[in-house]
């Protein structure tokens, strides 16, 4: 019965999305105040009928309701329930749901909260929002059902691929869910002020929050993925340039840029049809992603279960959603009058140059990761796309980035001073020249590009310190008056220190672990001993063991340095018996300037075992550098001007655009 | 009038784009996995890892039943099923390897630790041949009739069960009956089954 109030649930949330694409959307057009009425509550209906639905497939997973199909393919009774929780959005239908419901949050939050929104925008948003919920309800009540019934209910599930049970992976797709819907408010904000024909200061600073939002998720989500991959993949890399982390990290790159831009089109006036066109690419780039996961075009790692009526399906979506919007921009965006003027080297000059960077930056991953793809509709020869082509197109364009990156938010508004700039940045060019030759006299075997790569993060870090100190006029005025000011600043100021601070935090935790990890190979027997980057790891032997759903074969490594005992791991090998399949969880100590990480693979016939175990220089940093950035964003978030401000529209934004 | 162009891009950009993606859904041997069930193996010339050795083509496949494994060094899940492989070689059945996207000294190496479960093996450095496999992960079985046709693949590494349920049967069938053997029928618990 539930699980039929849930396809219930779905169908008409349906109806509710389309009454809120359509009606809200023609009032609007023919200034009809009941039709834009409309909106608010279709939008809050649809969110109630998505989560009726939601609840009914979660309730369908944990009660281990077996004549359901979904449930049957992606769990089973001994699962633990967290797992039976995770499971729900484990799986290609199950994930949809997950994402309408993201999706119709949202929708439910601008209706809530955007009483002080102007009509006619608010109705617009609101129906463009429930357009792309249209979309991917018939989507799913066509092609993905997740309610689907099975008859006769067999007695147990096929379990949820043991891979994807863990802590690290259930909440990966919330986060990254979140990031991914929450653009597509930006999207629908761009699609509204198309169809209005304006942007002003308030309408930036209505998107900008969203974006935000979406940014900080979408970054703890990436983060969150690439530790499970470090993790639980079990061969120390943490990023592996697969379609699907691409599919993640390209709406990423594209919703940096947008988040820049739109700081100046709020605060200069400038750069509107590009903040818009931004962000519809960054929108578009997420539905390109869902696509490719969920079509099979692509192949990885991880991909969903793939259809090619789903892939098909999607497309039409896709061309629908993009290639409509990108059309109305093209007919509309040029009658939008370019606001502020600047000079090239300024603040807004600057903040041009870095969305040039990161959307060659999303171009290039878009380009690898469709490589395969588009050299067969060439008929080209073979080349190579992997890490060594991204790693060969990546870091050239964010060398660069980073280099502008501690010198952007020194130039001012309009016209910026480059020489006092770097005047400022003196400490920091210090800084560079130290990191640089210590680096070199310590790890003279190393790569040059580390040295370059860690000079880098001590340049933006010393950078962003400078100019943040700048702003409290530090040690010029006295202590007294220096608090105060800071106390004054802007959160948005905090926020983009914090983050800038975590972006030099990753890049060192990059660069120190991908030049310096040490591996060692090789079958021990108990008692025998490794060296490993002056650690020495003594294995003691395996011992068998039970999960609730798993057997365990457990090992033991007694590690220590210099006769000082200094971690004991417990790498593991689990047999998951309903889906005969086998997972690996790395042991991993960390000294949070380093991890020791500890694999064990199979016995070698006699006592002895594979082992394989890293020294990873400052991965920790990568992680921490991330929630760092997600923490600036939050930051950001909590700004006044989000709060108070964004509301009203200002008498002078009258003067700005009005085409 | 040239502004006016320069809006109109990102529409044409987009337009190339979903003209490539429609084209890779009808087109890709790799949408769906048994794609390439019951159809002769794609063809291929893949070098040896070692070059005294022979590599591996397309026709090699032909004359015996035999297994196609993909594996690489640095997946941990092929090490998983190594023994099985092992096993199997023991027993008697062909088994070539493609090793996909590997390091040729980082193979070598491997195998040397381990063991060399495989009559001939072809490297696959940039994954091209893989793609036309349908690869879609490491590591990847395929069982091959001895007249070169894919019978059967299994997805992920193989468990000593699935050995045991559904490679090794496919395999006796295949070599008592021959490729003329029309449908493989399996137990339920089978990747690729119907049941």
């Amino acid at each position: 019965m539930i699980p039929e109030i849930g396809h219930y649930a779905l169908i008409l949330a349906l109806f509710a999305a389309l009454i809120q694409g359509t009606l809200p959307l023609a009032g609007a057009q023919r200034a009809d105040a009941a039709w834009m009425a409309l909106a608010r509550p279709a939008a809050g209906i649809q969110f109630i009928f998505i989560l009726t639905a939601f609840l009914a497939l979660m309730h369908a997973y944990v009660t281990s309701d077996f004549s359901v199909l979904n449930v049957v393919n992606n769990s089973h009774s001994a699962k633990p329930l967290l797992y039976k929780i995770s499971g729900v959005w484990g799986n290609h239908e199950g994930s949809m749901v997950l994402w309408m419901l993201i999706l119709s949050l949202f929708g439910c939050a601008v209706a809530l909260f955007g009483g002080n929104l102007p009509p006619t925008l608010r109705a617009r948003v609101l129906a463009v929002q429930g357009l792309i919920g249209t979309g991917f309800l018939l989507f799913m009540l066509f092609t993905s059902n997740p309610f689907e019934r099975v008859f006769p209910a067999p007695l147990d599930g096929n379990d949820l691929n043991p891979l994807l049970q863990d802590p690290g992976l259930a909440f990966h797709p919330p986060f990254l869910y979140l990031g991914y819907v929450g653009f597509s408010m930006a999207f629908s904000f761009a699609i509204a002020a198309l169809i209005e024909g304006r942007v002003d200061a308030a309408w930036a600073r209505w998107v900008r929050p969203w974006t935000l939002v979406a940014w900080c998720s979408l970054t703890l989500g990436i983060a969150l993925g690439s530790w499970w991959a470090y993790y639980e993949l079990g061969w120390g890399g943490w990023w592996f340039w697969d379609p699907v982390e691409n599919a993640s990290f390209m709406p990423w790159l594209a919703g940096t840029a947008l988040l820049h831009s739109a700081t100046v089109a709020e605060k200069r006036d400038a750069l509107k049809s590009w903040t818009i066109l931004l962000a519809i690419i960054t929108f578009s780039l997420s539905l390109i992603g869902t696509f490719l996961v969920r079509s099979g075009v692509l192949t990885s790692v991880h991909t969903f279960a793939q259809d090619p009526t789903r892939g098909l399906f999607i497309l039409g979506l896709l061309i629908i959603a993009i290639g409509g919007s990108l059309v109305l921009y093209a007919l509309r965006a040029p009658a939008m009058k370019a606001g502020g003027l600047f000079a090239p080297i300024s603040r807004e000059g600057s903040l041009v140059l870095n969305n040039l960077l990161l959307m060659t930056a999303a171009a290039t991953v878009f380009l690898g990761t469709l490589y395969p793809l588009v050299l067969d509709a060439v008929g080209g020869g073979t080349v190579s796309v992997g890490p060594p082509y991204f790693t060969a197109t990546f870091v050239p364009l964010m060398v660069p980035m980073i280099v502008l990156m501690a010198i952007a938010p020194m130039l001012a508004w309009k016209r910026g001073d480059l020489a006092g700039a770097f005047t400022r940045l003196r400490l920091a060019a210090a800084v560079v020249v130290v990191i640089a030759l210590g680096t070199w006299y310590l790890k003279s075997e190393g790569p040059v590009l580390a040295v370059l790569g860690l000079a880098l993060a001590g340049w933006l870090f010393t950078g962003t310190l400078i100019e943040f100190s700048g702003r409290l006029k530090l040690f010029r005025i006295g202590m007294r008056e220096s608090l105060r000011r800071a106390a004054h600043l802007p959160r948005a100021t905090y926020g983009m220190t914090i983050a800038h601070a975590g972006i030099a935090i990753v890049v060192a935790g990059i660069t120190a672990s991908s030049a310096w990890q040490t591996e060692k190979i090789q079958v021990l027997r108990p008692g025998e001993t490794v060296e490993v980057a002056g650690y020495i790891f003594t294995f003691e032997g395996t011992q068998e063991l039970q999960g609730p759903n798993y057997t365990i074969e457990r090992g033991t490594f007694q590690v220590s340095r210099d006769g000082a005992p200094i971690a004991r791991l417990f790498p593991e090998r689990r047999f998951y018996p309903v889906q005969g399949r086998q997972t690996t969880e790395a042991a991993i100590y960390t000294t949070w300037f380093a991890d020791l990480y500890a694999v064990i693979g199979d016995a070698d016939g006699e006592d002895g075992r594979v082992t394989r175990l890293y020294h990873n220089p400052l991965v920790p940093w990568i992680w921490v550098g991330a929630v760092v950035m997600a923490m600036g964003g939050a930051v950001s978030l909590s700004d006044r001007r989000h709060r108070v401000g964004a509301p009203a529209r200002r008498r002078a934004a009258a003067a700005s655009a009005r085409a | 009038m040239p502004k006016r162009i320069a809006f109109i891009v990102p529409a044409v950009l987009f337009l190339v784009l979903a003209v490539t993606l429609w084209w890779g859904l009808g087109h890709d041997p790799s949408i769906v996995p048994s794609a390439l069930i019951d159809k002769p193996a794609p063809a291929f010339k893949l070098p040896p890892l070692e070059e005294e050795n022979p590599g591996l083509s397309e026709q090699d496949l032909e004359g015996q039943v035999s297994l196609v494994n993909v594996f690489a060094s640095w997946c941990l899940p092929c090490r998983a099923e190594h023994p099985i492989l092992m096993r199997l070689a023991e027993d008697d059945v062909t088994i070539f390897g493609l090793n996909y996207k590997d390091k040729p000294e980082d193979a070598r190496n491997w195998l040397g630790r381990l063991g060399d479960p495989y009559s001939q093996i072809g490297v696959d450095l940039d994954g091209r041949v893989s793609i036309d496999w349908g690869i879609y992960g490491v590591p990847e079985t395929f069982v091959v009739d001895s007249s070169g046709r894919i019978r059967y693949k299994h997805i992920g590494p193989m468990a000593p069960r699935d050995l045991e349920e559904c490679i090794r049967p496919v395999i006796e069938r295949l070599k008592e009956q021959g490729p003329g053997l029309e449908t493989v029928e399996l137990p339920a618990s089978c990747q690729g089954s119907k049941g």
